[in-house]
C-alpha cells in the first residue's frame, strides 16, 4: 500500500510491537486498582455545591410571603421564555405581588441570568436536579411548587452575596 | 466394564463438562463487564443479586423474551441454521481437554476426559476449522451488507490465522511425539511445559487464538464502528444469545486448549516431591487446570480492553508476513531442540 511516510518513524522496539503492548497492558491493570468515584444513586445522591445552578426557584420568607415584586425583569431576560409572570396589588410594604409566577421547565436552559438580573435576591438556582414530569402541563411549575421557605436556600444566597 | 457402565460413565462426564462450560460461559460474560469496569474506573454490573452475580441469567433471559426477528431477505433455513453450527461447534470440541490425571472413583478407573482420542487435536482444529462456517452462513443468509462482510473478514481471517496455529501445534506435536492431548499433557511433567520449551511458538499460538476466537484485537468480524454487529447484526431474541454463548463457548475453549497444549494442562510442577496424598494431588492438579483456564480468561479479557483494534490490511500482513515465518521458526527450533539435546 501506498502510505505517506509518517511524521515520525517508529524506532525498533517500538516496531517489535510487544514492549508497546505490555506498556499499554501495564496502565490498564494500574487502574483496574484505583479507586473509582461512583455513586450509587438511588441509594446515594449527589450533595452540589453552592455553586450548582438547579431548579430555579422563589424564596419563600418565614413569614409565608414571596420576596417577588413582580417586577418582571426575569422574563425578560430568559433566553428561553420560559417564564411568565403577572403582578397584582398587596397591602404589604412592597406593594406588589405576582398573582401568578410559572416556570415551563421544557424550556428552562438553567443559564441562571433571571437569579443574576433579579433585584430582590428572589429568585435563585437550588440544588433540585431531579426533574420528572408525566406530561408537558405537570412541567409547567406555578407559585405551588417554586416557592421554597429561606432556610434551605441560605448556601445559595451566601454564595450570590460573595460572588455575584 | 460393561457397556452400560461405559454409557453411564460418559453420560456423566459430558453433563459435567456441559455445566461446567455453560457456568463457565455465563461467568466469563460477567466477568468481562465486570473487568471493563475496573479498567474504565467503573463499577460495573452490582444490582442483580449479590455483586450482581446473577446479571449474566438476567441478561440470557432478557434476550430470550426478545422477538425473534428474521429478515424478509434473510435465507430462512440457513438463517436459523447459523447460530446452531456456532454453538454445536463450541461445545463439541471441549470433548478431548483432559481435566486431570486419571482417578480411581467407586471402584472404576476413569480417565478425566470425555473422549480420549489419540488424534484429539486434529479433532479440535477441525472443528475449530467447522466455526467458521457457522459465522460465514450468519453473515451470508442475512441478506444485508454488514453481515456480508463481517462473514467474508470473518473467514479470510480465520484461515489465514489457521495456517499459523497449526505450524506452532506441530511444534508441540513433534515434542510430545502424539496427537492425544492426554499423552501431550503427559509430556509436560516438571519445568518441561511446552510455554517455556518454544516461548515463539506459544506467542504465536496465543496470537492465532485470539484471531480464531475472534476477539479484539481481531474482532473485525465484528467490529462495531464499521459493521454495525458484523455478522450478528440482522440477529435477535435467542439466536444472537447462541453466537454470544458461542463466542465466549470458545473463548474457554481456546483457553482450555493453551493451557493443554503450552502450560502443562494439569499438571504442577514437582507436585509429587512434597509427598501429598493421592487425592489431594489429584484435587491440587485438577485444580490447577481450571486456575489456568481462569487466568487466560482475565488475559483474553484484559487483552480486549486495552488494546485497539488492527485494521483489515494489518490484520493480514500480520498473519501472512509476521506470525507464519515466526510459527515456522518455533518449528526449526523445536526440531534443533529435539536433535541437540535428545528430547
Amino acid at each position: 500500500m501506498s502510505l505517506q511516510k509518517r511524521e515520525k518513524d517508529l524506532t525498533v522496539l517500538q516496531k517489535l510491537y510487544i514492549p508497546e503492548i505490555v506498556k499499554g497492558m501495564a496502565l490498564t491493570l494500574k487502574n483496574m486498582f484505583r479507586p473509582n468515584v461512583t455513586l450509587q444513586y438511588p441509594e446515594v445522591r449527589f450533595e452540589p455545591s453552592a455553586s450548582y445552578r438547579g431548579r430555579p426557584v422563589l424564596v419563600q420568607e418565614n413569614n409565608g410571603v414571596e420576596r417577588c415584586v413582580a417586577c418582571g425583569l426575569c422574563s425578560r431576560v430568559c433566553p428561553a421564555l420560559a417564564i411568565e409572570v403577572q403582578a397584582a396589588e398587596t397591602d404589604l410594604e412592597k406593594e406588589r405581588y405576582p398573582q401568578k409566577f410559572e416556570i415551563n421547565m421544557l424550556r428552562c436552559i438553567f443559564c441562571g441570568f433571571c437569579e443574576e438580573v433579579c433585584p430582590e435576591e428572589a429568585i435563585v438556582m437550588s440544588k433540585d436536579y431531579e426533574l420528572v414530569f408525566k406530561n408537558r402541563d405537570e412541567a409547567i411549575f406555578g407559585k405551588d411548587k417554586l416557592l421554597v421557605p429561606v432556610e434551605n436556600l441560605k448556601d445559595r444566597l451566601e454564595f450570590l452575596r460573595k460572588f455575584k | 466394564m460393561s457397556i452400560w457402565e461405559i454409557l453411564i460413565i460418559s453420560l456423566v462426564k459430558i453433563l459435567i463438562i456441559v455445566v461446567m462450560l455453560l457456568l463457565t460461559v455465563a461467568y466469563s460474560v460477567y466477568f468481562e463487564r465486570k473487568i471493563s469496569a475496573w479498567v474504565q474506573n467503573r463499577v460495573g454490573p452490582n444490582r442483580v443479586g449479590w455483586l450482581g452475580l446473577l446479571q449474566p441469567f438476567a441478561d440470557v433471559f432478557k434476550l430470550m423474551f426478545k422477538e425473534d426477528i428474521i429478515p424478509t431477505a434473510a435465507n430462512k433455513p440457513l438463517h436459523t441454521l447459523a447460530p446452531f453450527i456456532a454453538l454445536f461447534v463450541a461445545f463439541a470440541t471441549y470433548a478431548v481437554i483432559p481435566l486431570g490425571p486419571p482417578v480411581e472413583l467407586f471402584g472404576y478407573k476413569i480417565n478425566l476426559v470425555v473422549a480420549d482420542v489419540n488424534i484429539g487435536i486434529l479433532y479440535v482444529l477441525a472443528l475449530t476449522s467447522l466455526g467458521v462456517y457457522g459465522i460465514t452462513f450468519a453473515g451470508w443468509s442475512s441478506g444485508s451488507k454488514y453481515s456480508l462482510l463481517g462473514g467474508i473478514r470473518s473467514s479470510a481471517q480465520m484461515i489465514s490465522y489457521e495456517v499459523s496455529m497449526g505450524f506452532s501445534v506441530a511444534g508441540v506435536l513433534l515434542m510430545s511425539q502424539s496427537l492425544s492431548p492426554v499423552k501431550i499433557v503427559e509430556a509436560q511433567y516438571g519445568w518441561m511445559w511446552n510455554a517455556i520449551l518454544q516461548p515463539i511458538g506459544f506467542i504465536t499460538f496465543l496470537v492465532s487464538a485470539f484471531a480464531e476466537t475472534n476477539r479484539l484485537p481481531f474482532d473485525l468480524p465484528e467490529a462495531e464502528p464499521e459493521l454495525v454487529g458484523g455478522y450478528h447484526t440482522e440477529y435477535s431474541s435467542f439466536k444472537f444469545a447462541g453466537f454470544f454463548l458461542a463466542e465466549y463457548a470458545n473463548m474457554a475453549i481456546a483457553s482450555a486448549m493453551i493451557v493443554t497444549l503450552y502450560l502443562g494442562g494439569w499438571q504442577v510442577p514437582y507436585i509429587e516431591k512434597l509427598g501429598l496424598s493421592y487425592t489431594l494431588t489429584t484435587i491440587i492438579q485438577i485444580a490447577s487446570l481450571f486456575i489456568k483456564i481462569g487466568a487466560l480468561l482475565f488475559f483474553f479479557i484484559w487483552v480486549r480492553w486495552s488494546i485497539p483494534r488492527f485494521r483489515y490490511d494489518q490484520l493480514m500482513s500480520l498473519g501472512w508476513k509476521v506470525m507464519f515465518p515466526l510459527a515456522l521458526a518455533n518449528l526449526i527450533w523445536v526440531a534443533a531442540l529435539i536433535m541437540v539435546f535428545g528430547l
